[in-house]
C-alpha cells in the first residue's frame, strides 16, 4: 500500500484507478492463464470444501479458494479456517497427526511447461 | 535459419494500435545506422502498413507473393530505403494470401532474407490467429510491446504464453506510450506493474509523444532525422540494447521536476 492508498483509505475516497487497474488484472490474468472458467473452478471449490470437510470442520463463512498468480505462475489458494478436528474422520484415513489443526500447507506444481501450479493452504 | 548468423525478431503485442508497426520502422532505421544490414518483414497481410511508415508505398513492384510463387527474385522484391540503403522492407502479399499461407512460407522468406542480413525483425499481426502463428513460425526471439493500459497488458499476456510454448526466446518488452505525469499521479499503470505482472525484462520504456504522429505522418521515422524527441530517444537506445550496448532505462518519475512531481513521488511510497 502507497501513501496515496493510504489517505485515500482515510477519506473514503476511491483508491487510484492504477491499483484498481492493477488489481482487476491480476485476476483476471489468473484465470485466462489456467484457463479454468468460473463454473468449473465454483465446481472444483464444492469438491475441495467436501473433501476437507470430511476430516475437519470448517468455517464455511470465512473460507476461500481463488486462484492467485505470481511471476507467470498461478496458483490455487484456499484458505479454509479450522472450527475442530473431527474425532472420527470416519474414512479409510492416511496416516496423519490427528490433534494438530495447525497450519498444514501442501505444494504440488504441475507441468512446469503449462506455468501453473496448484497450492492448497490449510490454515486454522 | 540458425546457420547464418542472423537474428529473427518477431515484434507483437496481441493487442492492435499500440505501436508494433511503429516501433518495427523505428528499430529498422536505428539498427541499420548502427552498421546492422536489417530487413523488416511485414508479416502482417491483412492490413499492411509497414511500407507507409517507413515511407516506402510507391515503392513497391512486387511482395512476399511473387517470391514465394518465384515470379520474382529476393531483391526485385526487396525495397531499400534511399536514405538509410542498409534497411531493406520485405513488403507483405496481397491480403487473399492468408488463405493459403502456411507457416512454412514465412519461415521461408524469413530463411531467405536471412542469407542476406543481420537482422531480420517481423512486423507481427495482431491477434492471436493464423497471422500470428505464420509471424512467429518465423522467429527465434520477440519482443513483446505493450501500453500501460488494461486490455494492452491482459493480451500481451496471452501473447507471451504462446511465445513460451513455441520456445522462442528471449521474449523482452517495450512499454509504449509512458505518461510520466499520469503514473506519478497514479493513474496509470505504473512499469513495475506491468514487468511484475507479465514477468519480462525490459528492453525499453517510450513516452508518450506527439512526434510519432508528426513522423508517420511524413512517412519518415523519427529515428531517420536526428530528431531528439523522447520517442526518438528511447527508440534509439531499444536499437543499442539490441546490439548488446548496456544503457540505463529512463526512470519516469525522474522526467518531471519541481514541487508537484516531488510530492507526487512522496505520495507513492510505499508504507506497508
Amino acid at each position: 500500500m502507497t501513501l496515496r492508498d493510504f489517505i485515500d483509505k482515510l477519506l473514503r475516497r476511491q483508491p487510484a484507478s492504477a491499483t484498481t487497474a492493477k488489481e482487476r488484472l491480476q485476476l483476471v490474468l489468473a484465470h485466462d492463464r489456467s484457463d479454468l472458467n468460473p463454473e468449473l473452478l465454483e465446481q472444483m471449490r464444492k469438491e475441495i470444501l467436501e473433501v476437507v470437510s470430511r476430516y475437519v470442520e470448517i468455517d464455511f463463512s470465512e473460507g476461500d479458494v481463488s486462484l492467485e498468480t505470481e511471476d507467470r505462475v498461478t496458483a490455487l489458494v484456499a484458505n479454509l479456517p479450522i472450527r475442530r478436528a473431527k474425532v472420527n474422520p470416519g474414512l479409510p484415513a492416511p496416516s496423519e497427526e490427528s490433534d494438530s489443526p495447525k497450519a498444514e500447507t501442501v505444494e504440488e506444481p504441475e507441468e512446469p511447461a503449462l506455468s501453473e501450479a496448484e497450492k492448497e493452504t490449510v490454515v486454522s | 535459419m540458425t546457420s547464418t548468423g542472423c537474428r529473427f525478431i518477431l515484434i507483437c503485442s496481441g493487442k492492435g494500435g499500440v505501436g508494433k508497426t511503429t516501433l518495427t520502422a523505428n528499430l529498422g532505421i536505428a539498427l541499420a545506422r548502427q552498421g546492422m544490414r536489417t530487413a523488416v518483414l511485414d508479416a502482417d497481410f491483412g492490413l499492411r502498413n509497414l511500407d507507409l511508415l517507413l515511407g516506402l508505398e510507391n515503392r513497391i513492384v512486387y511482395t512476399a507473393q511473387d517470391v514465394l510463387s518465384e515470379s520474382c527474385r529476393l531483391e526485385q522484391a526487396l525495397v531499400k530505403h534511399k536514405q538509410e540503403p542498409k534497411l531493406a522492407l520485405m513488403p507483405a502479399g496481397n491480403p487473399r494470401m492468408l488463405e493459403w499461407l502456411k507457416p512454412e512460407d514465412m519461415q521461408k522468406i524469413a530463411a531467405m532474407l536471412g542469407e542476406c542480413h543481420d537482422i531480420v525483425l517481423i512486423d507481427c499481426p495482431a491477434g492471436i490467429e493464423d497471422g500470428f502463428k505464420n509471424a512467429a513460425a518465423a522467429a527465434q526471439e520477440a519482443i513483446v510491446i505493450t501500453t500501460p493500459e488494461v486490455s494492452a497488458v491482459r493480451d500481451a499476456d496471452r501473447v507471451i504464453g504462446l511465445l513460451n510454448t513455441r520456445g522462442i526466446k528471449p521474449i523482452q518488452m517495450v512499454l509504449n506510450r509512458v505518461r510520466p505525469k499520469m503514473m506519478a499521479n497514479q493513474e496509470m499503470l505504473a512499469v513495475d506493474d506491468v514487468t511484475d505482472i507479465l514477468a519480462l525484462p525490459l528492453l525499453g520504456l517510450v513516452l508518450e509523444d506527439e512526434q510519432v504522429i508528426v513522423s508517420t505522418n511524413r512517412g519518415e521515422p523519427l529515428t531517420l532525422n536526428g530528431s531528439n524527441s523522447p520517442a526518438a530517444t528511447a527508440y534509439g537506445n531499444i536499437a543499442r540494447r539490441i546490439c548488446g550496448e548496456e544503457i540505463p532505462l529512463i526512470d519516469p518519475s525522474k522526467v518531471r521536476q519541481g514541487l508537484r512531481a516531488k510530492l507526487s513521488r512522496l505520495m507513492q511510497t510505499k508504507i506497508f
